[in-house]
């Protein structure tokens, strides 16, 4: 017991006092999921509101592929990106095994589909709920995207911080294809898992406390959008 | 509208209605609930087109231009998640008609001013439907649709929007409206159209409908109706 509170207290000393190794791993984990949400975002919100505003065929099959791509496991993701950038992968020439790019690429990845597919639902029910009154209006089409999207703002706020959670806690794509190199390719998680199996318990608790403090702010920004959004029904009975 | 139907998934919502709207007069659509009165009044906006039929403006297809003339108050107004006024200047910004004291004077129109700067989606059932004729008016349309756009109105309200109904009306606008409140029928309405299953079964001038509905479907649903009231009154 004397053990376990003895790691908890050299955890937190290591949070409070700032500790070098600390805040390059956590500087690096931000700046690899930010830079994937980023992309992620400004692919996967044009693409989503494309697919939900379109009427062509095969849209389903697009949906659906994105709805499944969601669910896709974090390790599945870096394998496919490893087995493209390794030396012998057709994107090996890219020369980008074991960088925060190969690992940005991995997020990326892994992110788009769940922002493309929560913009879309967003986007299509907005629209329907908004398409005959912008028809009676004769609402030109650039203006109701845009307007669509205003509507949606704070949703798909949400959706980019849903994609940020999911980036920062996955562990499985960055280890395979970021190698875990210390002060390279080192980041929260995949730290997490080394200092846990070497037995330094106390960065490893370090990280999670941080880790856990961060998914605490963005799932409270989450909670605190949604509370703030009225519905998107907003009819008379 | 000649030989109009609309059928949906096989099933035929609207059949075979012919009719002729005539300028500057208030036509009612009434019948019981179902009957196709909103899809009616959506066909003659062009919001949907018909299966079979042609729906023609002055001899002419409604294009774009045409409905720009012309403005709907849905039977569940729509409203962008932001203030009262903004919801209005949207209007406004789209006709090009966009000056503050256009948009003030509208609200003071249906008695919305002070709920100006207040999150549209936070109105009450009333208040919406007031936003949504202020909306329909900022349009400044030649043809306004009307789809039971005071049934959550208190009487005052009622009395309010009314009044600038028939003053539109006096400057010349067609209006077409669907009323399911036999008391405003009666003031309102010119002509009354009645639709019963998708067919229009009877056209009459308001008095003459009332004193003596021809068919048996709206002879039905007077009655009820003026069954009804007595009921409630004693
Ligand atoms: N998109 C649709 N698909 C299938 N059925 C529809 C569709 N829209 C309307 N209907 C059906 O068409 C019928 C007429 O609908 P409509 O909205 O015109 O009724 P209404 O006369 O306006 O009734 P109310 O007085 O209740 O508003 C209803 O039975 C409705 O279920
Ligand atoms: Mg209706």
């Amino acid at each position: 017991m004397t053990d376990l509170s003895d790691v908890f207290f050299l955890a937190i000393s290591l949070v409070l006092s700032g500790n070098n190794d600390l805040l390059e791993i956590v500087a690096l984990s931000l700046r690899v999921s930010l830079t994937a949400v980023g992309c992620a975002v400004l692919v996967g919100m044009p693409l989503g509101a494309a697919v939900g505003l379109g009427r062509f065929p095969g849209k389903n099959i697009i949906v659906l592929f994105f709805n499944a791509m969601m669910g896709i496991p974090p390790v599945v993701v870096g394998l496919f990106v490893y087995m493209m950038v390794s030396k012998s992968g057709p994107l090996g020439w890219l020369d980008i095994l074991y960088t925060p790019t190969a690992m940005i690429t991995a997020q990326f990845i892994l992110i788009t589909p769940i922002i493309a597919s929560l913009t879309r639902q967003v986007i299509e029910d907005l629209h329907q709920h908004h398409a005959q009154q912008f028809r009676s209006l004769c609402v030109p089409r650039h203006v109701a995207i845009l307007e669509l999207l205003r509507e949606g703002r704070t949703s798909l706020l949400t959706t980019a911080m849903a994609g940020l959670g999911r980036a920062m806690a996955e562990v499985g794509a960055v280890i395979i294809v970021g190698g875990n190199i210390n002060h390279l390719t080192r980041v929260m998680t995949t730290a997490i898992a080394l200092e846990t199996s070497k037995g330094d318990l106390a960065l490893a608790l370090a990280l999670g406390i941080v880790l856990l403090a961060m998914s605490l702010i963005i799932n409270s920004a989450v909670m605190g959008l949604r509370n703030r959004a009225p519905s998107v029904i907003g009819t008379v009975s | 509208m000649k030989d109009v139907c609309l059928d949906v998934e096989g099933k035929r919502l609207i059949d075979r209605v012919s009719l002729t709207l005539f300028p500057e007069t208030i036509s009612l659509f009434m019948g019981p609930s179902g009957a196709g009165k909103s899809l009616l009044l959506r066909l003659l906006h062009g919001l949907l087109s018909p299966s079979r039929g042609s729906i023609t403006w002055a001899g002419r297809v409604l294009d774009d231009r045409m409905r720009k003339r012309q403005a709907m108050v849905f039977q569940n107004p729509v409203m962008l998640n932001r203030s009262v006024l903004a919801n209005l200047t949207f209007v406004l910004r789209l006709v090009d008609n966009n000056h503050p004291h256009v948009a003030m004077e509208l609200l003071e129109r249906v008695a919305l001013r002070q709920h100006a700067r207040q999150p549209a989606m936070e109105l009450s059932g009333g208040e919406r439907q007031r936003l949504a004729i202020a909306k329909a008016l900022a349009v400044q349309p030649e043809v306004l649709f009307l789809d039971e756009a005071m049934s959550h109105l208190d009487p005052p309200s009622v009395t309010l929007i009314e009044e600038l109904i028939l003053q539109q009306q006096r400057q010349g606008i067609k209006v077409i409206m669907v009323s399911h409140d036999l008391g405003q029928i009666q003031r309102l309405a010119d002509e009354i159209f009645f639709v019963h299953q998708g067919q229009l079964v009877e056209h009459a001038v308001a008095q003459t409908f009332f004193a003596n509905p021809q068919s048996f479907p709206a002879q039905l649903f007077l009655q009820s109706q003026s069954w009804s009231k007595t009921f409630y009154q004693e």
